[in-house]
């Protein structure tokens, strides 16, 4: 699918908590196909000191409305900027980049595994797993339950299980504690979270022999694959998470 | 019609915007997003003659109005660029340009000898500037005598177009210019990232795995303005400017200063198309100020 750069219309900037918010975009043209796991570069306008785009997962596509989501969490200036957007404002994009999760094979079972905003991947995955006759179970991990974000819009979609670092709601501890991860029948996983979150699923997934796929959140440039900036140490190399990724099988990672 | 084409030498380009070495690929990256065979040239990714692998991530820093970058010269060597990237990129209807970078002078001329061979490429550009390798690299750039020597010695087996791509990193840019024109390089392009460095306050640690690393964007554009407007001073062979160049403007004050052409560097990550809407900028501007050749802009702040 060819990449665009193109200025979309925000239908909605929603506030989830003081940390997390939704942007909902639309444009003239029809969106283009995108996968779960791709992403765009968002250009944040205004500000000398963010300079770059912010690479955004896309988190959620509707079609009929001709729109999809990205799930934007405030780390800096850039994304704090981004959301003080609103319904109405443009926004310029390039997308859609990068590769996007692979499909389990038919029969199998898939288990998805997200913590914070590594999230934002998940739904658009857990929808297109709907689309295409998977169930997946589905693990959401977050430090407390203010940071607890978007859990309704997985219910239809699959059987969910929560964790709490301080157990404030679901299950206490990490993601990768939760009994459903050891009793659970599960044929793939897909992850996305912090660092230390997905190298202790591949860990898990590698011991077991349960294919794992991962989507990196590096440090990038361009988004294109024409800084070298965002590489990752793979067993071919350094490969651009940008256009080799950001979706990983855990083997290919020197982890 | 305005008209905008240069020359270095006999070789002709049919405008005056380039892209600059590391910042746009092989060009092919940018296929999505415009036509790159309407670029006055493309110069590719750095070449050596090994693949490297480049330097540990992270590579890259934000810093106001540009990025600190560390990427060490990652690609695949020229083995890999003559065959997988070279049929490829020589259908573009445009000047393709190898940047060549070496740890020994040696390097620089096998390279050299190498590409002098393909066809397709018309001119190499000489990179004795890169900040982000142990060896070679700006150390070839930032010393007078080692300037001369890998210049010389490349212009020996060289018998295209020589570009040389000078640090900013010296005391007196205007004598390296001098120095490599009297070794008999064909263009000098300037300049290269400055050397910077930058701290990650919250993890307490360098932004960068390398610690130092290369300053580019708009950050550094009054400094190469600076040195482009001393070197087209004194050199006689055409100068291309380099450095934080976004827009018409920036390229205008380029040519204004006294460069015959610019590259477009980190300006194509924010937005691939910047090249060409500067390139579109920049014959309006012509037009709307009654200029029928670009030539009679080059250099005007000094007549």
């Amino acid at each position: 699918m060819a990449k665009r750069i193109e200025s979309l219309k925000i239908l909605e900037n929603k506030r989830l908590n003081n940390e997390y918010f939704t942007l909902e975009l639309s444009g003239n043209d029809t969106i283009p196909e995108m996968k779960p796991g791709q992403f765009a570069q968002v250009k944040v306008e205004g500000s000398p000191e963010t300079f770059l785009r912010r690479p955004i997962s896309i988190h959620d596509i509707d079609p009929q409305k001709n729109s999809f989501k990205l799930l934007i969490q405030i780390a800096g200036k850039g994304t704090e900027t981004l959301s003080k957007l609103r319904m109405g404002d443009y926004l310029n994009i390039i997308y859609p980049l990068g590769n996007s999760f692979s499909l389990p094979k038919n029969g199998q079972k898939p288990l998805l595994a997200g913590g914070g905003c590594g999230i934002a991947p998940l739904l658009f995955m857990a929808r297109y797993l709907n689309n295409h006759g998977f169930e997946p179970v589905i693990l959401l991990g977050f430090r407390n339950k203010e940071r607890i974000i978007e859990y309704e819009e997985y219910l239809d979609l699959g059987e969910v299980f929560l964790t709490t670092e301080d157990g404030s709601r679901g299950e206490r501890g990490f993601l990768t504690d939760h009994p459903a991860l050891k009793s659970l029948h599960y044929d793939m996983v897909y992850c996305c979270g912090p660092d230390p979150m997905m190298k202790a699923v591949a860990s898990l997934c590698s011991e077991r022999g349960i294919t794992c796929e991962v989507s990196l959140e590096n440090l990038m440039g361009c988004g294109i694959g024409a800084c070298l900036c965002c590489v990752v140490d793979t067993v071919r190399g350094n490969l651009c998470t940008c256009t080799d990724g950001p979706v990983f099988n855990i083997k290919e990672l020197k982890w | 019609m305005v008209k905008l084409g240069f020359s270095i030498g006999d070789l002709q380009f049919k405008n005056p915007v380039l892209t600059a070495s590391g910042t746009f690929g092989y060009g092919s990256e940018f296929d999505d997003f415009m036509d790159v065979s309407l670029l006055g040239g493309i110069i590719v990714k750095g070449t050596t003659l090994e693949p490297r692998e480049g330097n540990l991530y992270p590579r890259m820093a934000e810093t106001p109005s540009g990025i600190l970058n560390a990427v060490g010269l990652q690609n695949k060597g020229i083995d890999y660029f003559e065959k997988q990237i070279y049929p490829r990129i020589s259908t573009y209807n445009t000047n393709v340009i190898v940047n060549i970078n070496g740890s020994y002078i040696d390097d620089y001329v096998a390279l050299a000898e190498r590409i002098n061979r393909l066809e397709k490429i018309p001119a190499i550009e000489l990179n004795i500037s890169c900040p982000n390798v142990k060896m070679g690299g700006m150390a070839f750039g930032t010393s007078l005598n080692s300037a001369r020597e890998v210049t010389r010695a490349v212009r020996n087996v060289y018998s295209k177009k020589l570009i040389v791509k000078l640090s900013p990193n010296v005391t007196n840019i205007v004598e390296f210019a001098l120095a490599v024109e009297e070794e008999g390089a064909d263009s000098v392009s300037l300049i290269n990232t400055l050397l910077g460095m930058s701290v990650d306050v919250r993890n307490m640690k360098p932004a960068l795995s390398t610690i130092t690393g290369g300053l580019s964007g708009p950050a550094i554009k009054p400094v190469a303005v600076r040195m482009v407007w001393q070197v087209a001073k004194a050199v006689r062979i055409p100068v291309i400017g380099i450095g934080g160049i976004l827009n018409t403007d920036d390229a205008l004050e380029f040519l204004l200063a006294g460069a015959s052409a610019i590259q477009v560097g980190t300006a194509s990550f924010i937005d691939p198309q910047a090249s060409i809407k500067l390139l579109e900028g920049i014959e309006k501007f012509l037009t709307a100020r009654g200029f029928s050749d670009i030539k009679e802009i080059v250099g005007y702040i000094n007549k």
